[in-house]
């Protein structure tokens, strides 16, 4: 996601070096965890003084070595495969049959199988790290009649497996748990402080995963066991030693030192992984400084207000947004450029260009929370689209981050190749009625994900594939967004966050065959829709359409933070009055967001927490943003009313907005 | 440095201090010659006898309830439940007939094991043998925290609105602005050590908890007097109990926590219940918190002889170790450059002074001393003097209360409350105000600053017998551009214009 356009300045010079550090430090590390799990996989506590000599013996083998070279290659690999699958705006699955459609997704059956194949280089590295009955795949048989003959050493294949089992799930719940998803934090710590605060989480946290997916494996492997191990054997032509248990048996899964030795790998391969997630995500994620104004033209794109008004790549976007957040907070010489005038002429450029990227934020979200209230009817389920094919058009254009249920209809493939033949059939598809009577869940599955395979294996060398997922892609058709920066860039920012509903095509007059095959789709889905399992696949999940919703929220948050601390300082700093001239959009555009946001609480489900997870890796606070946002708009308007009081009275506001604005300053709020 | 012996004695007894006026105490016999403002703070009395305490030691009501005839494995998974691994060793322990010998044996092993590694620790950090109710009484800041009816007290940052959390584990609100006063009960909210409105914010109250941290949203619009439990966000965090000290910062987007247990200090993300731990080697946990006013620095306090103070834009510390004893309070000047502090068995106040050029400053210097002091008066002689047990620095930076410890043997040495005039510039200064006297037999549990008053300053007292009064001080700011007008007393003007401040340059 990170590397959609190789053009920017900002991939080239800070997201890739900040990628190569974290890669290279995360194969920094690798000896350390090396030599632990070298230490542990040698344990026995009756004998100290061998395991130690054992311990010591084995670090320094040259099979080691090859096993450190060969681990250093996996962690590359996997950090290139996270730098690619990484995004700062996690991908929501509204249904359940997105998420299925999310995990058979082509690009992600390549992550599930390179995944599955780099886990069990990692066993094969601890395996022949621990040594002894686990060292080769044969050896020898022991049995009386096929002696001279290579029998299957079971446990070799059995760890094996398990470093597949693991991979893939570790893949699998990336998806699930949106590992891929950067969260930036409150609360700014250098690197290594907050690598050194968090690594106990992340070693129990590989601990406890890999004792989830050891029992998942179990479990597996005791019921299928045998298909493998039959087909290896086979395959190599070993022979299958008689003379001790399977490991499919009770008897043969008992095996405390197995369990341990499988458990310490597993924890092993889960704790690098993370090691390398986890450090990619805190370099990512460090706050990057923007100038805010340059002397040199040449650098002039490098600046703040340039950079913010840049919709790619999504990550500089996010950065530049959290610099403003904390430079309006904490830095007094760079609040005096923003308010600053240019040298010739006398405009104040950079407060314009920032006051109006942050506005256009929150509009934006205003008429995305307009819609969705408007497409969902009270009881929280969707409206029968033909009643309000109006307000299903505008829904499928704003609500971007829902895009895997919603988009597909209008757009489906937007998000995918754009050359490609398919993007004249949907446009057709588009503007006849056909697609009409589908409510968007019931839709996409039907056509989506078929050619959306297809597609995407018809074209992977078009600069989009990679990309698919990527909700602001999606985004770029979508009208709202460039209608509203369209007329900010004419001027003045719209007073409303009245819809413009985009010029709807369903005026036309539907032929015959189009009416039928509607029928026969809407007879289709009727069937379809009684059949219980269908139903438990294509009902909406709960919260996700509204977790959908405010998936990228950190910016607003961080729009709403820099705007109110910005105001809030031109109260002494602004020495020649260029916030009082926005001040009015501002209020405006975050009342009326606040009525948005409100309306939205009240429906059913907004206002409900999801119950925190334990130990995961994935990071769930995009699950709670909503709240987050609610949190941050209160406070930025207080900030803003505390600062100014009385003199709030003197703002242009219409009546309904200085009600409110009352509330905050009586406090009632 | 100023010293107690610079103050006007004491009053005697009988007599109340009532409110500040040109720059002296006024006192009288009752508090019903007060000057009226807009509105009068509502003085209060929660009686002790009214409030019942929860009486419930956490395993008390376990032997009546929890049925003996359960198998020794449902029994197992409740110890380790309710009391972790040392509960579930223990319940193995204590039934040799029912389990293996070798188990039990093992068992009381390592739960002897257990015990002498955890006294090793307690001996490192001696407050880690206290009872958890014994620790938030050692560190709050409420002087007698387990034997007083009124356990925190905070006022709203910006309207006139204050909660008081009582004994019965009770936290009730009274605003100026609506007749209803809430009371909030909650299943978790039991020894509440602090409290704290959010800034920036209506309706969020945040109450550290036993074992949890509460944050509680209050409608202020709404006219229920009971609030139903699910207004309140529980953050926890295991480890991290008793929470003795919160702060918020003055931004109002975070909320650190402080435990004496948990050598972490937390900082959440209220609205998204996520927490980072800040932790640093040494010190044993962290007992107070506070903010700086401006929102650059926090100080944290430890059980040991340290401090730290916080740098907020990337979290470093700077360590800071005291020769006597640990750090009892603390304030910070408005501006948040100066740090105010006093430390466990010394009678002086120390401050520390921070500025934004790098290095900061090399050692704390000691601004007043507060050795006794003997006055002699009509009764007989009075001494006043001890240790700090906390400290309220007014919004303004004009007034500094300083509440001390008296000698709990003695009776007629009770805990006494100082005030001083500060300034700040040219240079700082403490000068001397006054005591403040309350009926008799009566003395100040807690005490706080009103955030917003409009003549001067407000202090509000949280006295023994469970009364809660407001003491106002007039003054105009030296820092106001507009001279407010004072209420009543306005017919003293010519005296007030023709007296000499007092100032007495003794450091």
């Amino acid at each position: 996601m990170f590397s959609v356009k190789q053009s920017s300045w900002f991939m080239h010079k800070v997201v890739r070096w900040r990628a190569v550090a974290s890669f290279a430090w995360s194969v920094l590390l690798l000896p350390v965890t090396t030599s632990l799990f070298v230490f542990l996989s040698q344990a026995s506590l009756l004998h100290p003084i061998q395991w130690i000599t054992d311990s010591l013996c084995l670090l320094t083998a040259s099979s080691t070595m090859f096993s450190l070279l060969l681990l250093s290659a996996v962690v590359l690999v996997i950090g290139i495969f996270i730098q690619e699958y990484c995004t700062v705006i996690p991908s929501i699955p509204c249904s359940r049959v997105a998420l299925l459609a999310k995990v058979l997704h082509p690009r992600q059956c390549v992550h599930s199988l390179s995944h599955c194949s780099l886990g069990m280089l990692v066993t094969w590295c601890a395996a022949v790290t621990i040594g002894g009955r686990y060292r080769t795949l044969s050896h020898p048989c022991s049995e009386s009649e096929n002696v001279g003959q290579m029998c299957l050493n079971e446990y070799h294949l059995f760890l094996l497996l398990a470093g597949a089992f693991m991979g893939y799930s570790h893949s699998l719940l990336g998806v699930v748990q949106n590992m891929n998803y950067v969260a930036f934090h409150a609360v700014q710590q250098h690197k290594y402080m907050h690598f050194k605060g968090s690594l106990p989480r992340v070693v129990k946290c590989s601990a406890v995963q890999s004792l989830y997916s050891l029992r998942n494996y179990i479990v597996l492997y005791y019921f299928f066991g045998y298909g493998p191990r039959l087909w290896i054997s086979q395959i190599l032509n070993l022979q299958l030693d008689g003379s001790s248990h399977f490991l499919d048996t009770v008897a043969g899964l008992l095996d405390f030192s197995l369990l341990y030795h499988l458990w310490i790998s597993g924890t092993f391969l889960m704790l690098t992984w993370f090691i390398t997630v986890f450090l990619f995500r805190i370099y990512v994620s460090e706050a990057y400084s923007f100038p805010v104004q340059s002397t040199f033209t040449e650098d002039a794109e490098m600046c703040l207000p340039k950079v913010l008004s840049c919709k790619e790549p999504m990550v500089m976007k996010f950065l530049a947004l959290q610099d403003l957040a904390l430079l309006s907070q904490h830095s007094p010489v760079r609040r005096q450029e923003v308010f600053s005038l240019s040298q010739p002429g006398g405009h104040a450029h950079n407060w314009n260009a920032i006051s109006r990227e942050c506005l256009s934020l929150l509009t934006d979200l205003t008429q995305r929370l307009v819609a969705h209230h408007d497409a969902v009817a009270s009881n929280g389920r969707p409206k029968s689209q033909g009643s309000s094919s109006d307000a299903k058009s505008v829904t499928s254009g704003s609500s971007a981050s829902s895009a895997v249920e919603d988009l597909p209809k209008a757009y489906p493939s937007v998000s995918k190749t754009p050359g490609s033949v398919f993007l004249r059939s949907s446009t057709v598809g588009l503007n006849s009625p056909m697609t009409a009577p589908f409510t968007p869940d019931l839709d996409s599955p039907f056509s989506s994900p078929v050619i959306r395979r297809l597609t995407a294996q018809e074209d992977p060398a078009s600069p989009w594939f990679g990309s698919v997922q990527s909700p602001h892609v999606m985004r770029r058709g979508p009208k709202l967004w460039s209608a509203s920066t369209d007329s900010m860039v004419n001027g003045s920012p719209p007073d409303s966050p009245a819809l413009s509903p985009r010029s709807h095509p369903a005026s036309e007059k539907p032929s015959f065959l189009t009416q039928w095959l509607q029928n026969r789709k809407e007879q289709v889905k009727g069937f379809l829709a009684k059949r219980a399992l269908v139903l438990y696949l294509f009902n909406k999940l709960p919260e996700a359409s509204g977790q959908a919703l405010f998936a990228d929220s950190q910016a607003h948050i961080w729009a709403l933070e820099g705007l109110s601390h910005l105001v809030a300082a031109s109260y002494t700093e602004d020495r020649f009055g260029v916030v009082q001239t926005t001040l009015p959009n501002i209020l405006s555009s975050m009342l009326m967001l606040l009525e948005a946001v409100d309306r939205h609480f009240k429906l059913p489900h907004a206002s409900s927490k999801p119950s925190r997870a334990t130990c995961s890796m994935g990071d769930s606070t995009h699950k709670t943003l909503r709240f987050a946002l609610r949190a941050a708009l209160k406070t930025a308007l207080y900030r803003i009313t505390t600062t100014f009081g009385e003199h709030l009275h003197a703002v242009q506001m219409s009546a309904e907005h200085r009600k409110r604005m009352q509330q905050f300053l009586e406090y009632k709020e | 440095m100023c010293s107690l012996a610079l103050f006007p004695p004491p009053l005697l007894d009988g007599e109340i201090t009532l409110y500040e006026s040109n720059n002296e105490l006024v006192s009288g016999t009752s508090a019903s010659s007060c000057p009226k403002q807009e509105w009068d703070p509502p003085s209060l009395i929660f009686p002790r006898e009214t409030l019942k305490s929860h009486s419930r030691p956490e395993s008390s009501s376990k032997s009546a309830f929890l049925d003996h005839k359960d198998t020794l494995w449902m029994r197992s998974a409740g110890a380790w439940r309710d009391a972790g691994l040392s509960g579930l060793l223990e319940e193995i322990a204590n039934r040799p007939d029912e389990v293996p010998k070798w188990l039990s044996v093992g068992s009381g092993c390592m739960l002897a094991l257990l015990r002498w590694i955890s006294s090793f620790h307690g001996s490192l950090f001696p407050h880690l043998t206290l009872s958890s109710e014994a620790m938030v009484a050692e560190f709050s800041q409420v002087l007698k925290w387990s034997d007083g009816a009124v356990r925190g007290f905070a006022w709203h940052p910006h309207t006139d609105k204050f909660a008081v959390a009582l004994l019965d584990d009770t936290i009730r609100i009274y605003n100026s602005k609506s007749a209803t006063s809430p009371t909030l009960k909650h299943r978790l909210q039991r020894s509440v050590s602090s409290l704290q409105w959010k800034p920036l914010c209506a309706s969020e109250l945040a109450v550290a908890c036993h074992n949890c941290l509460l944050v509680w949203h209050i409608d202020p619009t709404s006219l229920s007097t009971r609030p139903s439990s699910g207004c309140a966000q529980v953050l926890s965090h295991p480890g991290h109990s008793p929470v003795t000290s919160i702060a918020w910062s003055p931004s109002g987007s975070l909320l650190v926590s402080a435990s004496p247990v948990d050598t972490a200090m937390l900082v959440w993300d209220v609205a998204i219940e996520s927490c980072v731990p800040l932790q640093r080697v040494g010190g044993g946990g962290v007992t107070f918190l506070s903010w700086a006013p401006d929102g650059g620095r926090v100080l944290a306090a430890t059980p040991s002889a340290l401090f730290r103070v916080w740098e907020t834009r990337m979290w470093t510390c700077e360590r800071w170790p005291c020769l006597k004893g640990r750090l009892q309070t603390g304030c910070w000047s408005p501006d948040g450059t100066r740090l105010l502090f006093s430390v466990q068995n010394e009678m002086v106040i120390y401050a520390l002074t921070f500025s934004d050029s790098p290095g900061g400053p090399k050692a704390a210097s000691v601004v007043a001393d507060l050795s006794e002091t003997t006055f002699s008066g009509p009764n007989g002689d009075v001494t006043v003097g001890g240790e700090v047990q906390s400290l309220a620095w007014d919004p303004k930076g004009e007034r500094l209360a300083v509440l001390m410890k008296g000698v709990s043997e003695a009776p007629e040495r009770p805990a006494v409350i100082a005030v001083f005039r500060t300034r700040t510039s040219p240079a700082f200064e403490l000068l001397p105000c006054g005591f403040i006297k309350g009926e008799p037999g009566v003395e100040p549990r807690l005490m706080q600053f009103h955030p917003q008053f409009q003549h001067g300053a407000l202090l509000t007292l949280c006295w023994s017998n469970g009364k809660i009064t407001h003491l106002p001080f007039y003054f105009v700011s030296a820092g106001a551009t507009t001279a407010t007008c004072l209420p009543h007393h306005t017919a003293k003007g010519t005296e007030f214009s023709s007296q000499l401040l007092y100032t007495d340059h003794s450091s």
